[in-house]
């Protein structure tokens, strides 16, 4: 029981991380038409910035600002150089690109920070665990990413649905054309919410680095779950987003956590522990599939 | 014999004479080099047909890439050990048993996928691929029986009767004669009655269910074609490389596919295998000089996706002067 | 006489809006009827029921005796249906004479061939050569249906239509963005398939209308307010003031 719980607040904690990918990921796609294979590259490209910093200047606070400032201009720079040109373009030309672009992001860590994975320890303040439940103490670390992740949500509630920028996004999500006719400056809030979308993404790899071994690749394994959640949820639905993204993190957590013992007791162990952990990482993928057969465009489809 | 035929024939003719050129300029790593991109030429093809001509953008095609190389692998596996699939289906180490066996797995496979999946379109589609591919990568994984991560060695190359299949450039040959006929068979599919609705789809779904098409069915089928091509060409690397492993279904996998149709030229026939030649050609060519043989990679792609509309086969084409 | 197509209390919703309300007509053989209203009558979301890409909320749509309510678009299409749509619907890449082709094709049927030739399937060329010749088109036939004029598009798509070889024709406003003496082109071309099939013709050009239609159905805000001849609906008052009454002012 104690178990069961631990492994729920891991999968929100997970779940957490999977939304603020989803949200930057299923904003851009919302509003700016186009699929983006690079936004775990972001993710990783945050990581990466704080870590280092992190490492150099003993500081995980400095590592956090360094994460947020490396990945929000990254964000920039791709939306400039890149993305503004692929708006226009079908599907097929985004996929390509933005994969060259994960080649290149890989490549270029590797040239600057190798292949060793980089470690970095969680805050002082963190460090420590709580006592959750009698017998249960949880790492405060943990309650903190999970934390971050739920002020994000309530933050992007806000801003979606109070501000005018918030509208804007809004209208831009279901009808691109009524916000080009108002006049907005549309490259401008294009800029923004890419950067803002980068940021997220960069907000994640921070949050995540020290539990996670911060290496090249680590964006291209949660990009694909990142999908995942994007079209569950309903493309360009930051609700969808949320709700998507916590459901999909604790069942992947649950699957992972318990399906390899639950195979034990019908088969032998070693099998049992391969088919385990293949079928839970086939979980999500599955889901996904039965959702789009029953809903083809998501559970929170921004048009319908 | 028309221009384009005269082409192809010299073409074929400059592929076969590979082996001796490799042995004569002791270079051998060339036959190897060539047949690879030949066979990864007839995946990329096979994902063009329902990509460049039928307008599908499938991002999970490595799947049945893959399930066509298990095919084999599996089929060797019990061959080897004396035992049965499932208990009752004995292993072969027998090509003309091995090829169709892969090609009909992929097709089942490719109808199971393509049924579900083609219910939706757009991103969801792109995506919806993308996940079954996923779970066929993760179950190849977790059969322990069959490898797991590390998949099966085929220690021989299936057997062809009356052929030497130990010999480098006789298997070469085989590779080079299923490439060639793959690609006559794709001339003729594009051409014929069904390429053309096809082809119609792609560019106006809507206004070919109203003549009376009903697309799901066509895009189906296509779907199925398509699947079994990267079987047969996943059963033919299986045969190559003596190898067969989930890396071969991985998602970057598909995207290589992807990138290969696109840098050759998409729905053209002999794109894809330009565009395989490249990047492999490329790719081996890069790894010898630096490990991060990536970067210019993805680069030069990031640069042809942006700025050409059409691939190598345009640029081909505008340098020949607009032939053809 | 059985009724070509016969629409019987059709209804659909979308959300709160209601926009065919309890609908019911008729169209017989050899008979141009024709649909108008002001725009936001519905006249699409009814055209695109009978076809097949909306499904209704209540009522019947019979095509040629056949219930076909609840039919997918191609099984209507093999009863007999065909149409044009309101943006021209071509396949932009092909050339008119390739885009007949196929129209010519997927009549003929044999499209899961995959080991034949298109090109050289001579029932399919011979037809569609017939078809062209004579037509304003036939210069223009080997060339891309994206570079054609918006009036040589909107003719390709009546023959694509026709090649079909329909009991009954939808025309969704096909003298839409056409010049007067492409207008009077269309009109001809209506007149001169009239005696193949029935058609159902949605259109906004009164004068197209009146030269061609035999009855004329008014849609207003989803309900059918009155339905006759040209004259009586030239007399009618309640369409004078939903309707023409518009058109004057």
């Amino acid at each position: 029981m104690i178990l069961l719980f631990e492994q729920l607040l891991n999968g929100l904690q997970y779940g957490v991380t999977l939304f603020l990918l989803a949200a930057g990921l299923t904003l851009i796609f919302g509003i700016m038409g186009v699929i983006n294979l690079a936004h775990g590259a972001l993710y990783m490209v945050g990581a990466f910035a704080a870590s280092w910093v992190a490492i150099q200047t003993g500081s995980f606070w400095g590592g956090l600002l360094a994460g947020l400032v490396a990945s929000a201009i990254a964000g920039i720079v791709v939306e400039l150089g890149v993305m503004r040109r692929l708006y226009a373009r079908d599907h097929l030309d985004q996929v390509l690109a933005t994969f060259a672009l994960i080649l290149i992001f890989n490549q270029s860590t590797v040239l600057i920070f190798g292949r060793q994975p980089l470690f970095t320890s969680v805050p002082e303040i963190f460090s420590g665990s709580v006592q959750i439940l009698p017998g249960l103490p949880y790492p405060t670390y943990r309650l903190f990413v999970i934390a971050v992740g739920l002020a994000v949500a309530v933050g992007l509630y806000f801003l979606i649905n109070k501000t005018r920028v918030g509208m804007l996004v809004r209208a831009g999500a279901t009808n691109r054309q009524m916000v080009r006719a108002l006049g907005v400056n549309i490259q401008g809030l294009y800029t923004a919410v890419f950067a803002l979308g980068a940021l997220l993404a960069g907000l994640a790899g921070v949050m995540a680095s020290p539990i996670v071994s911060v290496q090249v690749g680590m964006g291209d394994e949660i990009i694909l779950a990142t999908f995942v959640v994007v079209v569950i949820g309903g493309v360009g639905s930051v609700k969808g987003a949320f709700v998507a993204g916590i459901v999909l993190g604790m069942f992947d957590t649950m699957l992972r956590a318990f399906l390899p013992a639950t195979l034990q007791q019908v088969m032998p162990g070693p099998e049992a522990q391969a088919l385990g952990v293949g079928l839970s990482s086939m979980g999500i993928y599955l889901m996904m599939a039965l959702v789009l057969l029953v809903r083809p465009r998501g559970l929170f489809a921004a048009r319908g | 014999m028309k221009r384009e035929n005269i082409i192809l024939l010299v073409v074929f003719v400059l592929l076969a004479l590979v082996p001796f050129a490799a042995e004569f300029t002791g270079q051998s790593s060339w036959t190897k080099l060539v047949g690879q991109a030949l066979i990864y030429g007839m995946a990329a093809a096979s994902l063009n047909f329902i990509l460049g001509y039928g307008g599908m953008i499938s991002f999970g095609h490595a799947a049945f890439f893959g399930v066509g190389g298990y095919v084999v692998g599996i089929m060797y596996h019990h061959f080897d050990a004396g035992t049965a699939f499932l208990g009752f289906i004995p292993g072969t180490d027998q090509m003309l048993i091995t090829l169709p066996a892969a090609v009909l797995v992929a097709g089942l496979a490719a109808a199971v996928v393509g049924a579900l999946s083609l219910r939706t379109g757009g991103v969801q589609f792109i995506m919806i691929t993308l996940a079954f591919a996923q779970m066929f990568f993760f179950l190849f994984i977790s059969l322990k029986t069959y490898g797991g991560e590390d998949g099966i060695m085929v220690r021989r190359t299936n057997a062809l009767p009356g052929l030497d299949m130990k010999d480098k450039a006789t298997l070469y040959w085989v590779v080079l004669g299923f490439a060639a006929a793959y690609y006559l068979f794709l001339r003729r599919l594009v051409q014929s009655s069904f390429g053309q609705i096809i082809a119609g789809i792609r560019q106006n779904e809507r206004r070919m269910a109203a003549m009376g098409i009903s697309t799901y069915r066509y895009k189906l089928y296509a779907f199925i074609l398509s699947g079994m091509g990267a079987g047969l060409s996943g059963a033919l690397m299986v045969n190559f490389l003596r190898f067969a492993s989930p890396d071969m279904m991985h998602w970057s996998k598909s995207g290589e596919l992807m990138v290969m149709v696109i840098l050759g030229g998409v729905g053209t026939l002999a794109g894809p295998f330009i565009g395989a030649g490249a990047l492999f050609t490329l790719e081996s060519m890069l790894a010898r000089y630096t490990e991060h043989w990536m970067l210019p990679v993805g680069i030069l792609l990031l640069i042809v996706v942006m700025t050409s509309k059409g691939g190598l086969m345009a640029l081909i084409r505008k340098l020949t002067g607009g032939a053809k | 006489m059985t009724h070509v197509l016969e629409i019987s209390g059709l209804v659909k919703k979308f959300g709160g809006l209601t926009a065919t309300d309890h609908v019911s007509l008729t169209v017989d053989t050899g008979e141009i009827h024709a649909l108008i209203g002001p725009n936001g009558a519905g006249k699409s979301t009814l055209i695109n029921q009978i076809c097949g890409e909306i499904i209704p909320n209540a009522g019947h749509i019979h095509l040629a005796g056949r219930e076909v309510t609840r039919l997918p678009p191609a099984d209507r299409v093999a009863l007999g249906l065909g149409r044009t749509f309101q943006i021209t619907s071509l396949l932009d890449d092909m050339t008119v004479r390739q885009n007949l082709g196929l129209a010519v094709q997927a009549r003929e049927g044999g499209n899961f061939h995959i080991f034949d030739r298109a090109a050289k399937r001579a029932e399919i060329w011979d037809e569609v050569g017939e078809t062209l010749n004579d037509t304003a088109l036939s210069p223009r036939a080997d060339i891309a249906a994206a570079d054609l004029s918006h009036g040589e598009k909107k003719q390709l798509e009546l023959l694509m239509a026709l090649s079909q070889r329909p009991r009954l024709l939808l025309l969704d406003e096909p003298m839409a963005g056409l010049g007067h003496l492409e207008s009077q082109q269309m009109i001809d071309s209506l007149r001169a398939a009239r005696s193949d099939c029935a058609m159902l013709l949605v259109e906004h050009d009164m004068e197209a209308v009146f030269a061609l239609a035999d009855r004329i159905s008014v849609l207003v805000y989803g309900r059918v307010i009155a339905a006759g001849t040209a004259d009586e609906i030239r007399a009618n008052p309640a369409v004078r003031e939903a309707y023409l009454g518009e058109e004057d002012a």
